[in-house]
């Protein structure tokens, strides 16, 4: 079993949406899907983020607002989930309810076992 | 912290509100929050108890109840997000607790109406858990289900605060000791389970039942919360089985006798002297309604009996017009499934009635063990008393009738014998 990492990009947020109920009933979609993978126990983590950020770069650590980018380009949140493969891991992705904008995206990645050398 | 000055009337209302809301609350925190932290869900229902008092000095919100429960939601969510990766929570929903997607709706969703409902029906299953022993069960129940603080179990138990405090500590160290899960059992699990929750409101029931000094309004309560838990199992359909309705039916058919058992100068009235234009006639229709709804399906419980033999009492329009033959037929039955002494006791009043007073005598001397019951068990003596009383035995009656004066606490009860020793052709 691997463990992967989905980048949320792109979906509409709160403002817009046509009204609350849509917006509840949205997130509930979110819970929904969530639910199922944590009652499979393979949810580990996931958190919505913020816009705007902080970018530091370099050696100098040199921080700037950001990142500026377009609203389907920044990532929106993530969720961590057990996998036995990548196959599975685009599977689990395509309940994901980002997936029902047109803007929506989901970057599925595995999260690499890093190993000493001895 | 300084206490505001407070108006009595919110004090009143408060204290009203808290029992009733204070189940449904700590039901629904430990939902979200797990069995095993069933103190912090009391320790948040107290919050925002504590914030209602501080803040309804001011004038009462439109909804009291809306506005305790919507100040719990938002008290839950800030202990999650405060504590969710230093607790572990409910189970089944403690990953989606860690999550910003997920703790709001989870949240939002577990304060709905059917859910409370549910939590609630959770709650009642844990607290009558096997694992716990029986006095802890009962204690346990008044104070998550029903909102009783420590002093008015004691009161209603005739026990003191420090007895019931140990009984509700070590009900807790139990609950997190043997993981006492916050569910409602399914499948062969649900009979024995639900048979235990039953039994427990049974005893709830009976201990208010029993009293008989006026004063105690708190005992009344504890027959008003154990049919408002019972009712509750009939609105599930997981646990709203015929038994779950005969145990309703007794409950309501008792209940609706309740008033008419003391006079008023608070002197107990028995049965056969009861004013039955006293007896509430809509108790009486729902509690049939609900025997009704118990004859569907095969099993024939203990309630069952019990609730019919009531209702035998409830359809006779006087004293005299009682079906005797009925009720010593059901008691029969009764007995053969719980072959107590106190069924047998009451199976031969009823035969006193059919059968002469002889008869009843010798049935109750027939009672196993009845030299050690006539003296340590106060009905024994008190029945043997009346019975002999009824055939002129004036010494015999006596005897008995001190025995059973001794062996009471009741004020209500001395006076009544007292009376009966005077005058025994009564």
């Amino acid at each position: 079993m691997s463990e992967f990492l989905l980048l949320f990009r792109g979906g509409d947020g709160p403002s817009a949406q046509e009204s609350p109920e849509k917006w509840q009933a949205h997130m509930q979609k979110w819970m929904l899907w969530m639910s199922q993978l944590q009652e499979q126990g393979k949810l580990i983590g996931a958190q919505p983020l913020r816009g705007g950020g902080k970018v530091l770069s370099g050696t100098a650590a040199v921080v700037t607002d950001g990142p500026y980018m377009e609203g389907k380009e920044m990532v929106g949140g993530y969720l961590i989930c057990k996998a036995s493969d990548y196959a599975e891991a685009v599977e689990i992705s395509k309940g994901c309810p980002i997936l029902e904008f047109d803007s929506g995206s989901v970057e599925v990645r595995e999260i690499n076992v890093v190993s000493m050398q001895s | 912290m300084k206490q505001p000055a407070l108006n009595n009337n919110i004090h009143l209302l408060a204290d009203h509100l808290f029992r009733h809301e204070s189940g449904k609350m700590v039901a629904v925190l430990t939902r979200l929050f797990g069995m095993h932290n069933l103190e912090l869900a009391e320790d948040v229902m107290q919050e925002a108890f504590a914030k209602a008092l501080k803040e309804w000095t001011f004038g009462l919100p439109p909804n009291p109840s809306g506005w305790l429960m919507l100040t719990a939601k938002n008290k839950a969510i800030d202990v999650i997000r405060r504590e969710r990766y230093s607790k572990e929570f409910a189970r089944e929903t403690s990953m989606l607790l860690r999550s910003e997607y997920t703790t709001a709706p989870v949240v939002e969703k577990l304060f709905m109406e059917y859910e409370i409902q549910d939590s609630q029906l959770r709650m009642i299953f844990a607290c009558c858990h096997p694992a716990l022993a029986p006095a802890d069960q009962i204690a346990l129940t008044l104070k998550t289900c029903s909102g009783f603080g420590v002093q008015e179990i004691a009161a209603a138990l005739l026990s003191n605060s420090e007895t019931i405090k140990k009984r509700l500590q070590r009900a807790k160290n139990t609950i997190i000791e043997k993981k006492i899960n916050f569910d409602i059992p399914l499948g062969s699990d649900l009979k024995n389970r639900l048979d235990i929750v039953l039994h427990t409101l049974y005893l709830l029931f009976n201990e208010g039942y029993k009293s008989c000094d006026k004063e105690e309004i708190i005992r009344k309560d504890l027959c008003e919360e154990a049919l408002r838990l019972a009712l509750l199992l009939t609105k599930n359909n997981i646990t709203n089985l015929p038994k779950t309705n005969s145990l309703v039916a007794l409950m309501t058919l008792l209940a609706a006798r309740l008033d008419s058992r003391l006079n008023e100068d608070g002197e107990i009235v028995l049965l056969a002297d009861q004013d039955r234009s006293k007896w509430n006639a809509e108790l009486m229709r729902i509690g049939l309604h609900y025997l009704n709804m118990a004859a569907e399906g095969e099993e024939l419980s203990t309630y069952h009996l019990e609730a019919a033999i009531v209702a035998e009492h409830s359809m006779a329009k006087s004293f005299q017009e009682t079906n005797w033959q009925n009720i010593v037929n059901l008691y029969d039955h009764l007995a053969q499934m719980n072959p107590s002494p106190t069924v047998h006791l009451n199976r031969a009043v009823a035969l006193s009635k059919l059968k002469g007073n002889e008869a009843a005598i010798n049935a109750i001397k027939a009672i196993d063990d009845i030299e050690k019951l006539e003296n340590s068990q106060y009905l024994f003596p008190a029945v043997l008393g009346e019975l002999y009383a009824n055939i002129g035995d004036k010494a015999k009656a006596g005897y008995y009738f001190k025995i059973a004066i001794s062996l009471t606490s009741s004020a209500q009860e001395k006076k009544l014998l007292g009376k009966k020793m005077i005058f025994p052709e009564q």
